[in-house]
């Protein structure tokens, strides 16, 4: 790594990505090279589908609590548009919109 | 039926059909990627690192979720935990990969090796339902996945600058642009109540594993118990492989 290129990034931050590339992969090639490893059984295949949506639960909900009402006001005008219309970046305007009106007011 | 095995077909015809079929999806990936860009400059990243991980790891929602643990001080110990959350976040793609055994298995290991990097909700989507309705051409998948990979990349960056341009992240209210994308994706994700116990489960354990553990293990250990609630609930609550 010439020095120009150490100056520009942070070789944790090189490494940290690199393993999050490797285990990527390592995700995208093991179901068809490891079929036969793997049995598809009705429980697994629910595991699976419940993932996203766990993920998304799972990371939400402790920063709302964390990060106080006005998080908490962002995410419902963020769901409620989503609701409404269906689409992403209304979502998200609405959210950030109710997020920056509730911190200049105080919340 | 009888089963018959595929002959492999590639074709460059079949690329640009799977570029065709990106089009429905090109508004979603390109918000997607402008909000991990402006993530990202919230993070603190740079340009170069946010563009390199949108390049090699390509996939969004463990990107997004690996962003909410970016640690200020690197060690061996946090580079390994946020492998181990990347690879839950993405062992969907272990069924998605599995599911398309049939298609590719009279394809050579080391050209499915190749394009297996491109494999992503999309292409997979997409893919599944050429070769449902009888299409054979891989280079329909493979079409999709580079489109993908092109336009995700692509838009990293204008999201980057757009985020890096906000001296003050929190009053305008960026540092809630990854709570905020994540929660809007609960609804069309949405396929009933009961479907929905799974995440509420994994909701409630992050939230208390988070008040007892430092870092973001809480992450891992909702996400688990969400599957693990999804894997015990009786079969008619089952839901369908979310798109």
């Amino acid at each position: 790594m010439s020095a120009s290129l150490a100056s520009l990034v942070a070789p944790g931050v090189v490494l940290a990505i690199l393993a999050m590339a490797l285990a990527t992969y390592l995700c995208r090639i093991s179901g068809h090279f490891m079929m036969h490893l793997i049995p598809l059984t009705p429980p697994l295949r629910r595991a699976l589908a419940a993932l996203p949506g766990s993920i998304v639960a799972a990371t939400v909900i402790p920063i709302i609590e964390r990060l106080g009402l006005a998080a908490g006001l962002a995410v419902g005008a963020a769901l409620l548009a989503m609701l409404v219309r269906r689409n992403e970046v209304l979502a998200l305007v609405a959210g950030l919109a109710v997020a920056i009106a509730a911190r200049a007011s105080g919340l | 039926m009888i089963s018959e095995i595929d002959r492999p077909i590639v074709t460059r015809a079949g690329l640009l059909e799977g570029a065709r079929l990106s089009a429905p999806l090109l508004p979603g990936v390109v918000v997607f990627a402008i909000t991990f860009g402006a993530a990202a400059a919230g993070r603190g990243l740079s340009l170069f690192e946010a563009a390199l991980m949108s390049a090699l790891v390509y996939a969004g929602m463990a990107q997004m979720v690996a962003l909410e643990a970016w640690p200020q001080v690197w060690s061996w110990g946090v580079i390994g935990s946020l492998a181990v959350l990347t690879a839950v976040v993405n062992s969907r793609m272990v069924l998605q990969g599995a599911s398309l055994h049939p298609w590719l298995r009279s394809h050579g290991h080391g050209f499915n090796a190749a394009h297996l990097f491109f494999l992503t909700d999309a292409n997979w989507l997409v893919g599944s339902r050429y070769h449902a309705g009888g299409g054979r051409d891989l280079g329909v998948l493979i079409g999709v996945g580079l489109t993908m990979w092109v336009l995700w990349l692509a838009f990293t960056l204008p999201g980057y600058l757009l985020g890096a341009m906000v001296s003050d992240p929190r009053r305008f209210a960026l540092d809630l642009v990854m709570p905020v994308f994540f929660a809007a994706m609960l609804v069309p994700l949405w396929r009933g109540r009961r479907a929905a116990v799974p995440w509420a489960v994994a909701g409630a354990v992050a939230l208390l594993v988070s008040k007892l553990l430092p870092g973001h293990l809480f992450i891992i250990a909702g996400a688990l118990t969400g599957m693990l609630t999804a894997a015990l609930l009786p079969d008619d609550a089952a839901p369908e492989q979310a798109p």
